[in-house]
């Protein structure tokens, strides 16, 4: 079963569930809580802002609910699958076909080109071919990069590289997709038309998406509003999809 | 992994210092191992030749050829041994020559023979010679008259055989009525009485088992010391010493190679702990990742291998005659098997740090 068909088969099913996950960093008196009791649903085609001050458990949250990290307790469920308690080999599987991450610090590969590092994704998942191809080569020009297919990350501009890390994100086609930060490293207006471009390729594709962003002025392109503190979740307000 | 492959090809810079050293190592390798083979073939071309099954040396002779003698009647019981097929004496004389022109000697050996060699005609006239190919180093000519040893003892060259070497020294192939001539001008200590020789080769009957009839030749004659043609071309002296100690050397040089390649890959790996972090995040596995490390092992280890290999071709053709470098085919294929195995051990070592990077580590506000 592919994840779109699996995506149009749970229909409704949240794409995202956490049930009182917490993580402790460490051990005795260096133990830190950065997620406690920590309960969220999203659905399958909604798209989130977590926000929150440095220190309060954003990365961690997202780092759980992406297979990086393992909870200290609580139950995961991405894509419909239980991964509370999988193995790392597990975990990988995950990463590799259910969810997408975009990185703080834009993380190409620097010796592939722009199409290259989108191709990798389906490479590590052993396809190769002219779909996977087709598919690179499509979100690229989705994304305004059809004339930097070939070019290497050092030949990109802040933004372009930005936009290349969001297509290798969704070359898996994912049921969630997990940006961290992803307009920090841009001025305001660049910053705006990312997430403009993060909402039409994600809700184009009916993908679920959690948005971590330090940035108030971000947050109204999204379906709602999480806020962390102290590793706990604050509330959950709706706010008007822009 | 088509990542790593992609890597090696557009980033051979990074690549370069771990090429460099493995070039010289490589190269090294098969000087070393051309120099072994090169050694051990010219020491023993002159018994190797030989289609001989036993080598029948005097007891007192400690299995040397300038100590054995073998008389007429020693010979005679050789013969009379049962699973004997045909007998014919070797004797050997290490000499100096004077080649007609040249002001350096060539180093001979005067080997005096009766059975047919493999490679080398029967004997020709008295004072004739078939010699090696290594004395045209020398500046030897057919038909040249060589003045050997301190006696002058003259000897003419009718023609060149190939790979009749005895001890490095080139083969001077003769009768062994000439061979005494020469033993007796220029060796008086050691003269050699009409119908003795040095050594008797055997050629045991169909079937005969070679160590057998050499315990029975020795049980038999009770004066002689018999070997096998193996075991005759190993007891010269040095062979066993030179290959001892030639692989301890390519032992130690192969070591070098794994560590050389296992310090290079821990430098890379601690250089690509950010990358292989995100390739984890993005769902490579370690052993992807893994895959790529050999592979870039086994292509600089090739990579190396070709350019040493040429090194060392350009140095034996260009080296002087009495270098006695031999590269061959089957030493090649084998140093390389070598070289990438330890390549790919050195490159196993850094599998530890590869399977512990955290994916984790590439998302989150670490820069
Ligand atoms: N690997 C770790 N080991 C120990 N403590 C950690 C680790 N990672 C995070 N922490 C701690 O957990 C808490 C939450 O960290 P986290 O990175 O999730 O915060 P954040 O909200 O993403 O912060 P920022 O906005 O600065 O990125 C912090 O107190 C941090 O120091
Ligand atoms: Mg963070």
């Amino acid at each position: 079963m592919t994840s779109t068909a699996m995506n149009a088969a749970a229909g409704t099913a949240p794409a995202l569930e956490m049930h009182e996950v917490t993580k402790v960093y460490g051990e005795g008196e260096n133990a830190i809580t950065a997620l406690a009791s920590a309960t969220i649903s999203i659905g399958s085609n909604e798209m989130v802002a977590l926000v929150g001050p440095s220190g309060s458990g954003k990365t961690t949250l997202l780092s759980i609910a992406g297979g990086l990290l393992a909870p200290t307790s609580g139950q995961v469920i991405v894509g419909g699958r239980d991964i509370s308690h999988a193995s790392p080999t597990e975990l990988t599987e995950v990463r590799r076909n259910t969810v997408g991450f975009v990185f703080q610090s834009v993380n190409l590969v620097p010796f592939l080109t722009a199409r290259e590092n989108l191709l990798l994704v389906d490479e590590l998942r052993g396809s190769r071919g002219k779909q996977s191809k087709a598919r690179a080569d499509r979100l690229l020009d989705e994304l305004g990069l059809s004339k930097r297919l070939h070019n290497l990350p050092s030949q990109l501009s802040g933004g372009e590289r930005q936009r290349v890390a969001i297509g290798r994100a969704l070359m898996n086609e994912p049921a969630l997709v997990l940006f961290d930060e992803p307009t920090s490293a841009l001025d305001t207006q660049l910053g705006e038309q990312v997430m403009e471009l993060i909402q039409s390729e994600v809700k184009g594709r009916g993908t679920a998406a959690i948005i971590i962003t330090h940035d108030s002025r971000m947050t109204h392109w999204c379906d709602r509003t999480v806020r962390i503190l102290d590793g706990r979740l604050q509330s959950d307000e709706l706010a008007t999809a822009g | 992994m088509r990542l790593a492959w992609l890597e090696l090809r557009r980033r051979p810079g990074k690549f370069s210092v771990a090429v460099v050293t493995l070039t010289v190592l490589a190269a090294l390798l098969l000087f070393l191992a051309g120099l072994l083979d090169g050694l051990f073939l010219g020491s023993t071309g002159a018994l190797r030749a030989q289609r001989a099954d036993v080598f029948v040396y005097s007891s007192t002779s400690r299995d040397s050829f300038l100590r054995s003698t073998i008389t007429p009647d020693t010979r005679a019981a050789v013969e009379a041994v049962q699973g004997v097929d045909a007998v014919g004496g070797l004797s050997v004389t290490l000499l100096g020559a004077v080649v007609p022109g040249e002001t350096e000697l060539a180093d001979v050996a005067v080997i005096g023979y009766e059975l047919q060699p493999s490679g080398i005609p029967r004997p020709s006239g008295p004072g004739q010679a078939w010699a090696d190919e290594r004395l045209k180093g020398f500046g030897v000519g057919q038909g040249d008259t060589l003045l050997v040893g301190p006696a002058k003892t003259p000897i003419t060259v009718v023609g060149f055989v190939a790979d009749s070497n005895f001890q490095l020294q080139g083969g001077l192939w003769v009768q062994t009525d000439t061979w005494r001539q020469v033993q007796n001008q220029n060796r008086p200590d050691a003269p050699s009485a009409a119908g003795d020789v040095q050594v008797l080769l055997v050629q045991a009957s169909p079937g005969q088992d070679a160590a057998l009839l050499a315990d029975r030749i020795d049980a038999s004659t009770r004066v002689t010391s018999s070997l096998t043609k193996a075991e005759a071309e190993n007891s010269l002296p040095g062979t066993k010493e030179q290959r001892t100690t030639f692989n301890s050397i390519l032992a130690t040089t192969y070591m070098v190679v794994v560590v050389i390649v296992a310090l290079f890959f821990a430098l890379l790996t601690l250089e690509r702990t950010p990358l292989y972090g995100m390739l984890k995040a993005i769902g490579a596995s370690s052993r992807q990742l893994f895959v790529g490390v050999i592979l870039q092992a086994i292509i600089i280890a090739t990579v190396a291998f070709a350019i040493g290999g040429g090194l060392v071709a350009a140095l034996s053709a260009a080296a002087p005659p009495k270098l006695p470098l031999q590269v061959q085919a089957s030493r090649i294929f084998t140093s390389y098997v070598i070289l990438a195995v330890c390549a790919v051990i050195g490159s196993l070592l850094s599998l530890r740090r590869v399977s512990r990077i955290d994916p984790a580590q590439a998302i989150g506000t670490a820069q």
